[in-house]
């Protein structure tokens, strides 16, 4: 089963292919919009400045074909400015559109004498799982994380799992085709390799 | 809440992992990529490489040990040693690093944390600082006022592998790393790294105290107190020989630091 990994040039994508390799997976690397269509499953993972991501995604003529292809119900992995950028609206670089598919904003973390980004392991606290991805982990549940901003969805009944850092955020969300997730799986151990082999157990048939 | 961290440092010289006292007399201390598994396994919360003799021909054994060990590990993992260009970043990081390490080279050229930070993201650069306690306070006027050691300074900081004085306050450094754009700071006390005497509590709780982004302690664990201690004012401590050499294991350490009231992963 092959597994779609969008390259766009923001950030490492060589964890998330290890990662999926280790679950048996074989992984294509594109960066190309047609393959887009073509994939089982897609994983956009990204890191760094959400400004050069939407750039970035503008530049390779991702935008309208990630578009459809969520809002078309395939199934989508997002990481960390993957999952950040399905949002409509995200506060960094002075203010960026993301891809709008969830209606929601992305704010920056802050608070009295929060250490920010936020780097380390934080507890994944679950809110809805109607695909089961957390049964069979032992809680609590840690997953690691590296953000200076954070989601806040409008809608509440599409979030996965909370995590608190200065506010109660949206740590992950969820819905029959989309796991968007701000902690990084590919590096959440035991805990972040579950949740994708659960995910994909659904999906890559 | 945020876990404190326990990150096991793998010293790498010439593709093996080696351990010393106070930067010298290297001991053999394994594989790199088995005892990196073996850490894994354990629950570590992170991996550290560093790469003790970088150079530029042995830069390449480096690239493809760490490719090894991405594959190997599902943590994530800081390369250090050596590191002054954005060219070796980039490719430190295509073969599998999460974050780069850069000590020396941030004080030579200050900048490259700056681009490094800009091209890669904060969380992927992380501030290296060895720092020893003064001991004659000679200013130099070639180090620029806002970082120079003055009458309050405690540490300086080296460079090369602890070889070269800089003239250049510890915990100011550390605030300018933060501002150049370090999204963490290693903190190594020099005075004593391979004592197994406990940590420089005042050296690290000196800087995390000055800085808002997280400190990871670094040089003197020898017993299971002394994390816990240090633990108490910083946000990850690294180790090397007492997990090395088997002396104590990352859950061992864990179940202590919980005891302390500490919050473990």
């Amino acid at each position: 089963m092959n597994i779609t990994i969008l390259d766009y040039g923001v950030g490492n994508i060589g964890s998330v292919h290890n990662a999926l390799k280790h679950l048996g997976y074989s992984t294509h690397i594109t960066s190309n919009p047609g393959d887009i269509d073509r994939s089982r499953v897609l994983v956009v993972p990204g890191q760094g400045a959400a400004g050069d991501a939407m750039a970035a995604l503008q530049r390779h003529q991702l935008i309208q074909r990630l578009q459809s292809y969520i809002r078309s119900e395939r199934p989508y992995i997002g990481i960390c400015l993957g999952f950040q950028l399905l949002f409509d609206h995200t506060d960094e670089d002075g203010g960026v559109n993301g891809l709008g598919i969830f209606s929601g904003q992305v704010k920056r973390l802050s608070g009295p004498n929060l250490k920010v980004p936020q780097m380390g392991w934080n507890e994944l606290l679950v809110n809805h799982d109607p695909l089961g991805l957390t049964l069979g982990l032992n809680h609590p549940i840690t997953a690691y994380f590296a953000n200076s901003y954070y989601a806040l969805p409008s809608d509440r009944s599409i979030i996965f799992t909370e995590t608190d850092y200065g506010v109660r955020f949206a740590s992950a969300i969820q819905t029959q085709t989309v796991l968007g997730c701000q902690f990084h799986p590919e590096k959440s151990g035991q805990v972040g390799l579950h949740l994708l082999r659960e995910f994909l157990k659904k999906h890559a048939h | 809440m945020l876990r404190r961290r326990i990150i096991p440092c793998l010293d790498i010289a010439s593709g093996r992992v080696v351990k010393g006292t106070n930067f010298v007399n290297l001991r053999d201390a394994g594989d790199p990529v088995e005892l990196a598994q073996i850490y894994n396994d354990q629950g570590a919360d992170e991996l550290v490489f560093l790469d003790i003799t970088a150079t530029h021909e042995k830069r390449d054994i480096l690239v493809d040990l760490v490719t090894r060990v991405a594959k190997a590990i599902f943590i994530p993992f800081t390369v250090g040693g050596g590191i002054g260009d954005l060219e070796t970043i980039k490719r430190l990081l295509a073969a599998g690093a999460d974050k780069v390490s850069i000590n020396s080279a941030a004080v030579r050229h200050p900048k490259l944390v700056c681009d490094a930070s800009l091209k890669y993201g904060a969380q992927c650069i992380v501030g290296a600082i060895d720092a020893k306690r003064i001991e004659s306070r000679v200013g130099s006027d070639t180090v620029a006022s806002e970082i120079r050691i003055d009458a309050t300074s405690t540490f300086e900081i080296f460079t090369h592998g602890g070889r070269t004085p800089t003239g250049i306050d510890a915990v100011k450094w550390a605030k300018e790393l933060e501002r150049l754009g370090a999204g963490e700071l290693l903190v190594t006390s020099m005075d004593c790294d391979g004592t197994k005497s406990g940590y420089d509590i005042e050296l690290t709780g000196a800087i995390s105290s000055a800085v808002g982004i997280p400190v990871i302690a670094s040089g003197g664990a020898g017993t299971l107190q002394h994390i816990a201690d240090v633990l108490k004012v910083c946000d990850a401590a690294l180790l090397a020989s007492m997990l090395h050499f088997r002396e104590t294991t990352v859950p061992e350490i864990k179940a202590t630091c919980a005891r302390h009231n500490l919050i473990m992963r």
